[in-house]
């Protein structure tokens, strides 16, 4: 019966050369992140993590468009070449660059059906160079993502793996399983209104009130990694604990919501 | 000083060979001439000794198995020629364009860059071989010399075998010096001496004075009385006799390669698929490519020019063009073929084709200094492949950049070429330029602002409305019916009232709430942006736009 040690030594030598030193324990949990550009996000899931698949899941109007525009802003903002797949071609230019979105940074490749999406994604991945891809599959029905197969989601994982490349998707529910990093669920809160004048009852008129924006509670369902850093947050108004939660809440706000002092309705 | 020749032997149908480099080594005969009056003009060496013969007629030469017949091609001569000529530019500036299958370059100064003359020469050899063409190079102290020892036509060759004196032998019976050849400085003579005084190229009568003489030899004639040679033979004859002595003096008649980077190849059988013509056009853009890179530069643009078979049977053949602009000078054969064949394959050429033309808009290669603190992005030569990908996948006009064109109409953008720029990060702040400015006006505020999201329905979608007290009530739009609990507006914008394409809508941001018992399908599969799964009531913010020209409701989209 030949030792381990030999044992080990044959299987190496025969893997020589497509698998180098397949014996040697990788740590995998421990990755890079990136700011998604809202720090509630931050310190609930410790950032993006890069060389990973983030899956932002959520119905309509849960606040995932917002997410998506804040990352973009962050990465472009740090010079970094981004590229959105839009699964049904619902970007807004005009937003996101209100949210600080560098347009000549962003590659937008507006897609019509799930097939050009995934096959752009997959262009994407073997171009390289991106510091963040996002492909919005948020439109499209759950039921056409669910017919992904996984192994599609598996050989995104493993193109982007040892990249410095975010693959964000953009879904109304989670599919990619295990082969996610961070898988983050979104809900809507009530929306916040705001008057134009000191009248107490101008809220009650539809031309005396403007949409303040929203909140989003945010969810980590998911976290297969473990970040390098740690966010702590501490003080007033929302949260005191650090990575231990798994939800926390951001508010979003309008264009022109700066044009007067916030009052809720 | 020193001065080399770069020849071509055979040119004619090396050139040939060049584009089909199949041929090379094996008989080949080229034609030249309107049928039925096509004669052999020129023929390799192996189809010589076979037997064909030039100003054999065609009919002739094709009786010999074995020996391949092509016409002459202009485009291939002069193709080759350009080749020579940018290889010897990218080697000395000071090159004479002597012939079209011999250039002269003067050596001074490039001891320092390449090393020394027979360095040199051996590189311009090895270079000429990587343009497709085997040369033959000879080194001399002056212009005449060089060019006669490389043109010296070659059959067999025999080295001396007293070594001490360096020289080779050519064989008598007419061929020279083959591959890399150096004169040292003074024995012109003794090298050019075995040669028939034929490569001096002497006038017909010349010539057969002299060989009445019984002088056949450059030694011989270097060995006659220069004086009584001019009384018999004139000038000419004062000329060849300093020639023959490796002696003669001139200045090169400087040649400024012109930037024209072309290609062209006439086909013998039309071609109608896309594979074979992606084969020819990989050769062509590697002779492209080489040329670019002996002078250094790449190439901005390729324009392809297709001669198309007719479509019919007296009609004018018909032609095909393609320009593929890059943003980046580009020099890699392989990636431009890529980018042809995506171009090709989106917009096949309708015909058989004929005669294929390339060409290339030179332009300096770009060279970009990564910063330290800045981000990698894509390679520039894989990102523009990637974007014909894309493009090909998508459509073009649906991949690039978003614009944001200056007018107050809503959603106007145009989509641009995607070029990504290499700024710096914003070291002020870590948070984008929007949110810092949210930051600094909610300081003291109770909320952490971030910017809404909104998703644009595109088309938008139409929808019915039931007002009350003048404002949304109930909303019906694909297959939903919602009950609106909050809205805000109309808020009015218009535009460009004074042309035909003029807009005026009021605009409502809505909340709606939608009740549910399931979920809702469409008659449209395709059309399912709001495709719920849940129970239960399920709110929403949407923006309304009622289309004052048109007098229809709108769904612009949501608020996400």
């Amino acid at each position: 019966m030949p030792s381990i040690t030999a044992l080990r030594s044959r299987v190496e030598s025969s893997l020589a050369g497509r698998i180098p030193a397949p014996f040697a324990y990788r740590d995998r949990r421990v990755v890079d992140t990136a700011s998604s550009g809202i720090p509630e996000i931050d310190l609930l899931a410790g950032g993006l993590p890069r060389g990973g698949l983030t899956e932002i899941c959520g119905p309509p109007c849960s606040g995932r468009t917002s997410l998506l525009l804040s990352a973009l802003a962050a990465r472009t903002a740090q010079a970094e070449v981004c590229a959105l797949v839009d699964g049904r071609d619902g970007f807004d230019p005009h937003a996101a660059q209100a949210a600080g979105v560098q347009l000549e940074q962003l590659l937008w490749v507006r897609c019509r059906e799930m097939e050009q999406a995934l096959r752009a994604t997959d262009l994407l991945l073997r171009g390289g160079g991106f510091g963040l891809i996002a492909v919005d599959l948020a439109d499209m029905a759950p039921e056409t993502v669910r017919g992904v197969p996984l192994n599609a989601w598996f050989r995104f994982r493993r193109a982007i793996e040892d990249t410095p490349a975010i693959l964000l998707l953009l879904e109304q529910e989670s599919n990619a399983k295990t082969c996610a990093s961070l898988v983050l669920r979104l809900d809507a809160e009530p929306a916040r209104w705001l008057a134009t004048c000191e009248d107490p009852g101008s809220l009650r008129h539809s031309w005396t009130c403007l949409l303040d924006g929203f909140g989003v509670r945010a969810e980590k369902i998911h976290a297969r990694v473990q970040p390098v850093k740690e966010i702590v947050f501490a003080g007033p108004p929302w949260r005191t604990a650090g990575a231990a939660d798994s939800s926390g809440i951001f508010q979003t706000r309008t264009g022109w919501s700066y044009l007067n002092q916030p009052k809720t309705k | 000083m020193a001065f080399a020749c770069l020849h071509i032997p055979d040119f004619l149908v090396q050139a040939v060979v060049r584009s089909e480099p199949a041929l090379r080594g094996r008989a080949l005969a080229l034609v030249e001439g309107t049928p039925p009056l096509c004669r052999v003009v020129a023929a390799s060496e192996a189809a010589i000794a076979a037997g064909i013969e030039l100003g054999m007629a065609k009919a002739q030469a094709e009786q010999f198995r074995g020996v391949e017949i092509r016409r002459r091609s202009l485009e291939q001569e002069r193709n080759a020629h350009a080749a020579l000529l940018d290889l010897g530019g990218s080697f000395s500036p000071r090159l004479e364009d002597t012939a079209p299958d011999a250039i002269l370059l003067d050596l001074a100064g490039l001891d320092a860059l390449f090393g020394g003359a027979e360095t040199v020469a051996r590189q311009l050899a090895q270079g000429a071989l990587g343009l497709g063409l085997a040369a033959r190079v000879a080194v001399a102290a002056n212009p005449e010399a060089a060019l006669h020892a490389a043109r010296a036509p070659i059959s067999g060759f025999g080295f001396d075998p007293d070594r001490t004196t360096g020289v080779q032998q050519p064989d008598l019976s007419g061929r020279g010096f083959p591959g890399v050849t150096v004169i040292p400085a003074g024995q012109e003579a003794a090298h050019l001496g075995p040669l028939p005084i034929g490569v001096l190229g002497p006038s017909a009568e010349a010539l057969e004075t002299l060989d009445r003489w019984g002088v056949r030899t450059c030694a011989a004639l270097a060995a006659l009385p220069v004086l009584d040679l001019s009384e018999r033979l004139g000038p000419e004859g004062v000329r060849l006799h300093e020639w023959a002595r490796g002696a003669g003096r001139r200045s090169l008649l400087l040649a400024e390669p012109a930037l024209c980077f072309e290609e062209e190849l006439t086909l013998d059988y039309e071609v109608a698929e896309l594979e074979p013509l992606a084969f020819l056009l990989s050769r062509l853009l590697e002779a492209l490519c080489a040329r670019l890179a002996a002078r250094s530069l790449a190439a901005s643009a390729l324009r392809l020019r297709l001669q198309l078979a007719p479509m019919e049977s007296g009609q004018a053949p018909g032609g095909y063009e393609k320009c593929l602009s890059l943003p980046v000078p580009l020099r890699n054969s392989k990636l431009l073929l890529n980018l042809l064949r995506l171009q090709l394959q989106a917009d096949p050429p309708p015909a058989p084709i004929r005669a294929i033309f390339l060409a290339a808009d030179p332009a300096r290669p770009r060279v970009t200094q990564g910063g330290f603190f800045l981000p990698s992005g894509p390679d520039p030569e894989t990102l523009e492949l990637t974007l014909a990908r894309l493009a090909h996948l998508v459509g073009e006009s649906r991949v690039g950049s978003p614009q944001l064109m200056d007018t107050h109409r809503p959603e106007a953008f145009r989509m641009r070429r995607f070029v990504p720029g290499g700024q710096a990060p914003d070291r002020s702040s870590q948070a984008a330029p929007a949110a810092r400015e949210h930051r600094s006006f909610a300081a003291g505020c109770k909320y952490s602002p971030h910017p809404s999201g909104f998703r644009i329905f595109r088309p938008a979608l139409p929808a019915r409305v039931e007002m009350r007290a003048g404002r949304p009530a109930i909303v019906y739009f694909h297959g939903l019916r919602g009950e609106v609990l909050a809205a805000s507006g109309p808020w009015r914008t218009s535009g460009d009232w004074w042309g035909k394409d003029s807009w005026q809508q009021d605009e409502w941001d809505l909340e709606i709430r939608f009740a549910f018992s399931g979920s809702r399908r469409t008659a449209n599969p395709s059309l399912q942006p709001l495709q719920l799964q849940q129970r239960g009531p399920q709110r929403g913010l949407y923006r309304f736009s009622y289309d004052e020209i048109r007098r229809v409701w709108l769904v612009r989209g949501v608020y996400d």
